[in-house]
């Protein structure tokens, strides 16, 4: 489904993926761990469309098309999703007006037909209530005054709204207590299908325990260093990342 | 000793010679002939207001007003025929209508026969040469400055309406105050005098209206003297045409236990200098003067207040926004003035703009003027361009990118449009902000 070949990516004349290569199959969950530094967000912010990053080298390849020419809505439009690590609060949109916008944007942009308000209303009640979300946040300004917990929950309702085919979900234990962290990955565990893949970028081993990988792959320096099953998640957990960082210096 | 003659600028020259030859004309008793000639005679010593009078620093009348149009005549059955045209392409309010085209009160379109009880609206131009009390008793004490705006109003003022809300009544139905500018490019100088009774309470929507294309010079003054314990909500929509330069002077006495509200919309004239004078007459009241200007093209508008606390235990808030578009200017001057005697004032003035060009600009002076020591006064002042960062995750949703600016402008806006009380009014202002973001 997703293919990433010899990726080359910088800022601000930093560089920060240096030939990172990945293949993300159908229906598979792959894990994204590594250090602090390592270009696990960067990477996450470049398959989505951040306009700050240079592509200086290397495809992403989604289902065979290239989506590096696309622009962030084209790419959300075409199935891509990032559930952002700090997800933005805009104060004044409620966060109703926005799914609305989004699920319709999206829509528009593949030829198809508005939502009706009645399907659009019913859609999102049984998608809040799965995850615990009260009706009196969604007519709040979006993620304006709420918790960390609460703004990780409303990045899965959108993810559960939008139906993409690739979901990337940026360190979304981050901040989240146990049970936090146990409704949001059940959110995530509800969406697993065999059409649709996962990029989970975490840095620690814990938010595996719920959301089970197929694989896991190691970030050093910008590229993937050492990939395997998810007996790999366990082994990092046990020895830390100080041999990744000598391996790719 | 050398007399020194002023360098005139041709519309100045205009004006100078222009005023003997009129006045004779012009509606008044005496006294108002008087107030003319002091008026004028004020004009006489300062002419066009340019960019070396500080408080008309970013709006050089001088400057925009290069030429001198001719006063607007008395408007013709087929004047009115357009006017009335026009005034169709105006949102619907349900609100009862008062109308002056051209300067002058226009009764044909006006709903005088159903006008909600309470409620008496006048001839101003009569009033002036009747001699009515409120002319003698009011006239020029709301928008009291040393104004060359004010100057040249108070001058040639032609006639407008006189409104009046009798005490104790609540009045459910809006009153539409509606000022028309039709035919070749004309000055006009209308006035209106609102008066509203103790206890009572009154939504007023005052819209200025001319075609695009017409280079129109309006110089209007609303003044509204609202007693105690009124409500009053007021909201001004600028929809003269995009060569129209209009500089209008709002005067407010409030009285105590009152709340008022103001609030100024601007998108599509030329130039517009909206000047606010407002005076707090008695205690424990509330005063939100607010507004928005969306501006795109080679666009001006200015806002200027000057908010005085004259008395103790009131409460201001000022909230502005801009945003700018193309070679766009936003101007906001704020003065917040407590003078010795106004403790327990409480004032906040926060002026935002967004400028979604290079070219754009934004000028903002607040200042706060403090006389008293037991106070609580604050003003902020900010100019920026759309958050890249809420733009990417809104597209990272699949918005386009003008789709998310919108959301995100439309946001910005809302918050100043908040301060409008009628549901009705706000509401056509949402529809009318989103009709200018979509057609950018």
């Amino acid at each position: 489904m997703l293919e990433i070949r010899n990726l080359h990516v910088q800022i601000e004349d930093k560089k920060i993926l240096n030939g990172l290569n990945l293949t993300v199959h159908k229906g598979e969950v792959a894990a994204i761990m590594g250090p602090n530094g390592s270009g696990k967000s960067t990477l996450s912010y470049v398959i989505a469309g951040k306009e700050d990053y240079e592509v200086l080298d290397g495809e992403i390849l989604l289902d065979g098309e290239n989506i590096l020419e696309m622009e962030a809505d084209a790419r959300a439009a075409a199935g891509v999703f990032l559930a952002f690590q700090y997800p933005l609060e805009i104060p004044g949109v409620a966060t109703m007006t926005f799914l609305k916008a989004a699920m319709n944007a999206q829509r528009k942009a593949r030829g198809e037909e508005e939502l009706a308000t009645t399907d659009f209303m019913k859609r999102v009640r049984a998608g809040a209530e799965k995850l615990g979300i009260p009706q009196d946040m969604l007519k709040r300004g979006l993620n304006v005054g709420f918790s960390g917990g609460e703004k990780k929950r409303m990045e899965i309702l959108q993810m559960a709204l939008l139906e993409p085919r690739f979901c990337i979900l940026d360190e979304t234990d981050s901040g989240l207590d146990i049970d936090a962290l146990k409704v949001v990955s059940d959110g995530v565990n509800a969406l697993r299908s065999p059409d649709r893949a996962f990029l989970v970028i975490t840095h620690y081993q814990r938010l595996l325990n719920y959301i089970v990988p197929d694989t896991v792959h190691v970030m050093a320096h910008g590229k993937v260093v050492k990939s395997g099953g998810k007996e790999l998640a366990l082994e990092l957990e046990a020895n830390g990342y100080a041999d990744y960082k000598t391996l790719a210096a | 000793m050398t007399d020194i003659t002023p360098i005139r600028t041709p519309a100045e020259s205009a004006i100078l010679s222009r005023f003997p030859e009129v006045k004779a004309s012009l509606p008044g008793t005496s006294a108002v002939a008087t107030l003319r000639e002091q008026a004028f005679g004020r004009f006489q010593e300062t002419g066009l207001p340019h960019r070396r009078i500080e408080k008309w620093k970013y709006t050089d009348l001088r400057a925009l007003m290069r030429e001198a149009a001719p006063i607007a005549a008395v408007p013709t059955e087929a004047d009115l025929a357009i006017a009335k045209a026009l005034l169709a392409g105006l949102p619907d309010f349900g609100a009862a209508n008062v109308t002056v085209v051209n300067g002058r009160f226009a009764p044909s379109l006006s709903d005088l026969g159903a006008l909600p009880a309470g409620v008496s609206v006048v001839d101003l131009g009569e009033a002036l040469g009747s001699g009515h009390p409120l002319v003698v008793e009011r006239m020029g004490r709301a928008a009291a400055a040393d104004d060359a705006a004010l100057s040249l109003n108070a001058a040639f003022v032609a006639g407008g309406a006189i409104l009046t809300v009798a005490p104790g009544t609540a009045v459910e139905r809006p009153i539409a105050l509606r000022f028309v500018t039709v035919g070749n490019a004309s000055a006009v100088y209308p006035r209106a005098l609102i008066e509203i009774g103790k206890g009572a309470s009154v939504t007023l929507i005052e819209t200025h209206l001319s075609a695009d294309g017409v280079a129109h010079q309006a110089n209007e003054v609303v003044e509204i003297f609202a007693g105690d314990a009124t409500t009053v909500d007021h909201i001004r929509i600028n929809a003269h045409g995009d060569a129209a330069v209009d500089v209008s002077s709002l005067g407010v006495v409030l009285g105590g236990e009152a709340n008022l509200r103001t609030f100024n919309f601007v998108t599509n004239p030329a130039a517009a200098r909206h000047q606010v004078f407002f005076r707090f007459a008695g205690e424990h009241s509330t005063a939100t003067v607010s507004g928005a200007s969306l501006l795109k093209g080679k666009r001006h508008a200015d806002t200027t207040l000057f908010v005085d606390h004259a008395v103790e235990n009131c409460a201001s808030r000022e909230m502005f926004a801009h945003v700018l578009d193309g070679q766009a200017t936003g101007v906001f001057q704020g003065m917040i003035l407590v003078r010795p005697e106004a403790q327990k004032t409480d004032g906040k003035m926060m002026s935002r703009a967004v400028l979604l060009s290079d070219d754009a600009t934004m000028n903002n002076k607040p200042e706060l003027e403090i006389y008293a020591d037991d106070v609580a006064c604050g003003h902020g002042a900010t100019v920026g361009a759309l958050d890249e960062d809420l733009l990417f995750y809104l597209r990272a949703r699949g918005l386009p990118k003008a789709e998310a600016e919108a959301l995100m402008l439309a946001a910005f806006v809302g918050e100043a449009l908040e301060s409008i009380g009628h549901d009705g009014v706000r509401e056509t202002l949402e529809g009318l902000v989103e009709a200018w973001l979509k057609a950018r």
